[in-house]
């Protein structure tokens, strides 16, 4: 019995998202195995190698995987899914566009977003916005699942390098889908569910210069920057700092909420965040019935002066 | 060219599920339903593209028992020209789901299938994905821009770094995000001629797919409550408890 887990990486760098599915791949208890597929991604391998726990890493370096395409990297994964019990990825925006397409090549049903592992075929996960806590059990001979990060704390990465490597050969072009372009955020900040300390501004900022205000108390915090759907939309901030049932899950160990109300869809995101704090100027705010603090304020007078005290 | 939308009936996005007491699954009666937001996204895609003369037909799909007519109806009434309903009940699976819209695509014959990302009860994230892979088709998930020419679809992706735009050819599977669109209101006139509109019903079984899940729901439960914790009087007071009690900055 043996659980194959999909590295997350940009083929220079393994993504700290790995650690999370890892952890969970040790709660099931088998060996592991850690799949990379990529192009030119010795480095990832490298790092792959040192990740405790992990017993071999499965490299897949050839042009048709460089930009991870579903289609292409699907192939793979399903071949070599056959023979293992348990397939897992991290619930980022990659596993959740590879992973379900495996799984029906597999004809296997998919688990998304567990969150605890029960034995080696039931799980828990959140559905309804994490409003209901679902248990689940899968009769299925391969099990297909991602991982909700949040819920599972990283495993350590050696010194040493301690996995031993094994080279596939298998080229899948699936001849469906070329990339085109990608536009990526680049930042000093830290990453947003990696950070100890997030804050996330909302409707309440007005429009994307104000959010020079959060930025600058981030910068006292070494936060990382998060943003509601409302202030997304509105064009204020990149899509790639939603935090919510649809975006980004996070758990920091502080969440402060700016001029963001407190929808379910916005709460699904951040509840499990170790102390909340929100500043709203409207106290009846749905944000305050779960903040650990509450400061009713105006938010334009409330964070210069954190960022002066802080 | 033709597209297909499957949609999905769901608990209104603005409704707090609530678990039974027995813990056999969320409070559905008396709770109002309504069409799963990325679904409205993504009949409107559609039917913008009908509107601009790249599509012409849309078809709306829904698997699920017969009130999921209603959101048929509100696909329709928003300009979809004929829906389907595949009379089903337990539609928790999305490989299920995914089966039987294959089966569909092989009659109807779409160029291109305009999903939703995500049902908001199942938070499940996989039926266009599963329905790509089993149809062959390429995927463009998470879109916020879509452009068609005559035989290429170049989609625009939400992911966790940014955007991300690719080529795929077609017949393709997109599903939708929420930048894609700002959905419209049916008006009260089209939801007049809605009602008059082609709704054909089949079931899993004209269909061949058998309905038997491997997957087991064995119990659901509240999540652990969050209380309400203290109003802080000033921002010197916050900084001061998040220092000396809280300890986390
Ligand atoms: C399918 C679906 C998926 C969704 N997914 C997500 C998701 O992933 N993430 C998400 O966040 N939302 C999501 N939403 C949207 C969600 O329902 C809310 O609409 C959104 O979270 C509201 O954002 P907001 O709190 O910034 O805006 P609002 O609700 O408008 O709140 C703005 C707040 O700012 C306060 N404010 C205004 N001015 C000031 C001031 N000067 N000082 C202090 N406070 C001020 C106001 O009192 C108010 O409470 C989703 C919705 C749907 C239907
Ligand atoms: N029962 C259903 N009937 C029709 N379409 C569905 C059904 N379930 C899911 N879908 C489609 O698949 C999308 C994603 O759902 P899911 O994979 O369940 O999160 C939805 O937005 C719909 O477009």
């Amino acid at each position: 019995m043996t659980t194959l887990v999909i590295a997350e990486h940009d083929n220079k760098e393994l993504k700290g998202a790995t650690l999370n599915a890892l952890a969970a791949a040790t709660k099931i208890g088998a060996d592991i195995d850690l799949l990379v597929m990529g192009v030119d991604c010795a480095t990832v391998v490298t790092a792959a190698q040192n990740v405790s726990g992990v017993s071999r890493v499965l490299v897949a370096d050839h042009g048709c995987y460089g930009e991870q395409l579903a289609e292409n990297v699907a192939l793979l994964v399903a071949e070599l899914g056959v023979d293992y019990r348990h397939v897992l990825a991290p619930a980022t925006t990659h596993g959740k566009n590879v992973m379900p397409r495996v799984a029906a090549l597999l004809d296997v049903s998919q688990i998304s977003e567990i969150i605890d592992v029960l034995s080696v075929d039931t799980f828990k996960r959140p559905i309804y916005a994490g409003n209901a806590i679902a248990t689940v059990q899968s009769d299925d001979r391969v099990k297909v699942i991602t991982v909700r990060c949040s819920s599972f704390d990283a495993v350590a990465q050696a010194d040493s390098v301690s996995a031993s490597v094994v080279v596939l050969p298998q080229q899948h072009d699936a001849g469906l889908s070329v990339f085109v372009s990608a536009s990526l955020a680049v930042s000093d900040r830290p990453e947003l569910t990696d950070a100890k300390v997030v804050i996330s501004g909302g409707r309440g900022l007005q429009n994307g210069d104000n959010f020079s205000l959060i930025y600058a108390v981030a910068d006292k915090l070494n936060a990382a920057v998060g943003a509601s759907r409302a202030a997304v939309d509105a064009g204020f901030v990149p899509n790639d700092m939603q935090v919510g049932q649809t975006g980004k899950i996070v758990s920091p160990d502080l969440y402060i909420a700016v001029g963001i109300s407190g929808a379910i869809q916005h709460l699904a995101g951040m509840k499990d965040s170790k102390v909340i704090v929100a500043i709203n100027n409207d106290e009846e705010a749905p944000i305050f019935q779960i903040a650990d603090y509450g400061l009713v304020a105006d938010l334009f007078t409330a964070l210069p002066e954190l960022e002066s005290v802080l | 060219m033709k597209i297909m939308v499957p949609v999905k009936r769901v608990v209104d996005h603005h409704v707090k599920a609530r678990v039974k007491a027995d813990g056999s699954g969320v409070e559905l009666d008396n709770v109002k339903m309504a069409l799963n937001p990325f679904c409205e996204i993504a009949v409107e895609q559609a039917i913008r593209l009908k509107e601009s003369g790249e599509a012409t037909e849309v078809v709306a799909v829904s698997v699920g028992d017969q009130k999921c007519q209603e959101q048929l109806r509100t696909a329709l009434a928003m300009g979809a020209d004929k829906a389907i309903h595949v009379e089903a009940d337990n539609v928790s699976d999305s490989l299920l789901v995914a089966k039987l819209l294959a089966k569909l695509v092989e009659r109807e014959k779409p160029r291109l299938l305009i999903l939703g990302k995500q049902a908001i009860d199942s938070d499940n994230n996989q039926t266009g994905q599963m329905l790509a892979a089993l149809t062959g088709m390429a995927q463009g998930t998470f879109a916020s821009d879509i452009q068609i020419d005559a035989e290429q679809l170049t989609v625009t992706r939400e992911i966790d770094g940014g955007l991300q735009t690719l080529r795929l050819t077609l017949p393709a599977v997109v599903t939708t995000d929420l930048r894609l669109n700002e959905p419209r209101y049916a008006s009260l006139p089209n939801i007049m001629k809605a009602k008059r509109k082609p709704l054909e019903k089949i079931t899993a079984g004209d269909l061949g797919v058998s309905l038997e899940s491997k997957l087991k729901v064995l119990a659901v439960e509240s999540p652990p409550e969050r209380q309400a914790g203290i109003k802080v009087g000033s921002v010197g007071e916050l900084v001061h408890k998040l220092k000396t009690e809280a300890k986390v900055i």
